[in-house]
């Protein structure tokens, strides 16, 4: 059940509902139709991870719920906020909603941060705008957030300049900021992809600590399987503009059913096997979105496509658990999968070609 | 005892780097230390990971085996030539048998030049054999990294994906027949599915042409699935180095340690790493005293911060340079 506070935001139960979301931008080349069909929901508090391949569509879906896209972009479906309907006639103003309700930690923490503005100033910025704090309080509560994002002597580094901080407090500061209003939703679009594993660490368990703290949602862009792994209560892989699987993280990892999640989780390097072990490449490329294959977008690339999936496009549907969908004819563990499964082992059939 | 036993001066090395210093002066006298002082070297057929934070010097290392740029002092010796005694034009031609490889695979060719010519170019540069023979050897090795001689004939390098285009800077790497093949960060630039389309290319290029490789990365998983031997470096010094199975499964250096911990596991059954280090690595400019991992090493006591500690095997073949090690030694009889 979903229950207001006083301020109208939701405390807990249901927090944001997309339903059926397309977004397609209009291009030279064409309409490229970046998310497709998209539908999920997101309770108060719960971390939702977005996998996938590059030019999947995770950026776009988390700026097309934000509403931060170019104006060749046309969004269509429903996106449900709270009590608020994001893309109907009565949508409210997004600019009131980034940082006090949604805000977004981005990839590259160089770009984003202005180079000639002292970071404390960066921070207290939206505190001003959105909050209508003084000076001094913003100030203030800027100290207070370095400190919760664990920058040591906040003090003297609320002063300093963003090339005056390492790539992992950059991040840091990137994070304060989004923090900054208390928002109840945080995007965070690869936020460690260019850093190192011990500061990916840090910041993930950064991410996590403030997300039980505030009781904050938090949706978690990234290639990385290991990474939504530990940090995760659901995860939906997307493949070209659409959602192919969607379960609760435990479940997916143990009964991933769509070949391409256990395509991408096999193709990756692991550190528990011998080193020199062959890895199961996926072979070709993801699809062009000008121009889509008819039926299944995976079926040139995967190992079990059979005629149907060449012609018709799978439904993301559930089987016996009605947490887990996936879009898939032949699933992980059906009868034509292990048959496949069998030929290959066999030796009688090295994957298929479209 | 010698002072880098994990050094092995009976093997067939295409390789020994001996006490390589590389240092980078700075305003008001100061310097970055980059490399201090470190050894290794590299067996004919072998590939050598090193991995660390970035920072550690590790590009660096890679750039002072090819005299990019001359390091401050050590010795370089690559098939028993001594690189770094070697003029101008000896370099020039002794770089045709080390080739590297590099993070951007866009980036690192010409864009204005049709992706053929680029891979043509080291033969006509070097004049190796006839017209002929040059433009069969461009085609077979643009087939062997698994792009099409005719496209590659039409196109510039924005037609092609990141992952073809690291294959075709490996082509170009390649035409040369080299001995020893650098790669930094080959792989990290390029989405998962991709990286391991490339990871096994390298696999099968190093069988078929027994080549020796270098290969830098910060990434721990990819570095032990293609090393027969790894190096972690920490703030421009060597750590610890063993074969990949011996040395992620039983590490002995403490910054090793963190650094496995703190790689995320694809499997939520496992639970989350724990955060096993704060802080972030020392400037390069005043490195600390004794072992440079002392300020956020958990086990550090005062000789940590004023001894340097050397290279010392605690089981064979895997070698760390840490006062207290995490592996007890075995005993090791010669
Ligand atoms: N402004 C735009 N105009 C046209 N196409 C766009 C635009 N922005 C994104 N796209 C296309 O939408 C698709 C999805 O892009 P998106 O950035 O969401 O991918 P992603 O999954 O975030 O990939 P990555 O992992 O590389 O960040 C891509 O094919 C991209 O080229
Ligand atoms: N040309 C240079 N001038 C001054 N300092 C340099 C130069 N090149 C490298 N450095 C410094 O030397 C140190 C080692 O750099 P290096 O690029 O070798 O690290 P790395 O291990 O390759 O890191 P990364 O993982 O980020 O690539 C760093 O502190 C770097 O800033
Ligand atoms: S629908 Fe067919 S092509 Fe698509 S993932 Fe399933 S088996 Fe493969
Ligand atoms: S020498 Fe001392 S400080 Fe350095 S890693 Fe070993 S225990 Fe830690
Ligand atoms: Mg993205
Ligand atoms: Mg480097």
């Amino acid at each position: 059940m979903t229950s207001l506070q006083t301020d109208g935001r939701v405390a807990d139960g249901r927090l944001l509902t997309v339903e059926d979301l397309r977004t397609t931008f209009a291009t030279e080349r064409g309409p490229v139709c970046a998310v497709d069909g998209v539908s999920l929901t997101l309770d108060r508090g719960q971390a939702l991870g977005i996998v996938g391949e590059s030019g999947s569509g995770k950026t776009v879906l988390s700026r097309s719920i934000m509403g931060l896209l170019p104006s060749t972009a046309r969004r269509e479906g429903s996106i449900r906020f709270g009590d608020q309907d994001l893309l109907g006639p009565n949508a409210p103003d997004m600019s009131r909603l980034w940082g006090r309700e949604m805000s977004m930690v981005f990839q590259n923490p160089m770009v984003s941060l202005n180079p000639v503005m002292r970071i404390g100033e960066q921070i207290a910025e939206p505190l001003r705008i959105h909050l209508g704090m003084s000076r001094r309080d913003a100030k203030a509560t800027a100290i207070r957030l370095l400190r919760d994002v664990r920058i040591p002597e906040p003090d003297r580094r609320v002063d300093q300049y963003p090339h005056e901080l390492s790539g992992g407090m950059r991040q840091r500061v990137m994070i304060a900021i989004a923090l900054a209003c208390g928002p109840t939703l945080l995007f965070a679009d690869e936020p460690t992809t260019a850093l190192d594993v011990t500061v990916q660490a840090q910041i993930l368990e950064l991410i996590a600590e403030q997300r039980a703290e505030r009781n904050m949602s938090v949706v978690l862009v990234t290639h990385d399987l290991g990474v939504v792994a530990g940090h995760t209560d659901v995860i939906a892989v997307m493949y070209g503009g659409r959602l192919v699987e969607i379960a609760p993280t435990k479940v997916l990892f143990s009964q991933m059913r769509m070949p391409y999640t256990e395509a991408l989780l096999q193709s990756i390097p692991r550190l528990d096997q011998k080193s020199h072990t062959r890895l199961n490449a996926i072979p070709g490329r993801p699809p062009d979105l000008h121009d889509p294959p008819r039926g299944c977008a995976f079926a040139p690339r995967c190992a079990f496509a059979r005629d149907r999936c060449r012609e018709e496009a799978p439904p993301l549907a559930t089987a016996e658990n009605p947490d887990h969908k996936f879009a898939c004819w032949y699933p992980v563990g059906s009868p034509e999968y292990h048959e496949t499964k069998e030929r290959i082992s066999a030796g009688l059939e090295i994957g298929s070609t479209s | 005892m010698s002072d880098a036993p994990h050094l092995r001066p009976d093997i067939d090395a295409v390789l020994r780097v001996r006490d390589l210093v590389v240092e980078f002066p700075m305003k008001r006298g100061r310097r970055v230390h980059a490399v201090s002082g470190i050894s290794f070297d590299v067996a004919r057929g072998e590939t050598l990971g090193i991995v660390g934070e970035s920072g550690c010097g590790k590009s660096t290392t890679g750039r002072a085996i090819m005299q990019m740029p001359r390091p401050t002092s050590g010795s370089i010796e690559f098939e028993s030539t001594e690189l770094t005694a070697l003029g101008k034009r000896e370099l020039r031609e002794a770089r045709t048998r080390v080739q590297m490889i590099f993070q951007d695979p866009i980036s690192s060719l010409n864009p204005r030049r049709r992706v053929r010519d680029s891979v043509l170019d080291p033969l006509d540069i070097w004049n190796r054999g006839t017209v002929e023979e040059r433009a069969s050897r461009v085609d077979k090795t643009l087939e062997e990294v698994g792009i099409d001689p005719q496209r590659a004939h039409d196109s510039r390098p924005h037609e092609f994906s990141g992952g073809q285009c690291q294959r075709i800077a490996i082509a170009r790497a390649l035409v040369l027949d080299p001995t020893l093949i650098i790669c930094d960060e080959p792989v990290s630039a390029l989405d998962v599915s991709v990286q391991a389309q490339v990871l096994n290319l390298l696999e099968d290029l190093k069988a078929a042409h027994g080549l020796t490789m270098i290969f830098i990365a910060h990434d721990l998983a990819v570095v032990k699935n293609i090393s027969d031997r790894v190096a972690v470096m920490y703030l421009g010094r060597l750590c610890e180095i063993a074969d990949p199975d011996r040395l992620y499964d039983r590490p002995a250096h403490p910054y090793t340690r963190v650094l496995l911990d703190s790689v995320p596991v694809p499997d939520p059954s496992l639970g989350r790493a724990t955060t096993a280090i704060t802080g972030e690595p020392p400037s390069p400019i005043s490195p600390p005293t004794g072992c440079r991992f002392h300020p956020r090493c958990p086990a550090a006591d005062e000789r940590c911060r004023v001894e340097v500690p050397e290279m010392t095997e605690i089981e064979p073949g895997h070698h760390v340079a840490c006062h207290h090690p995490l592996v007890t030694p075995v005993t090791i009889s010669s």
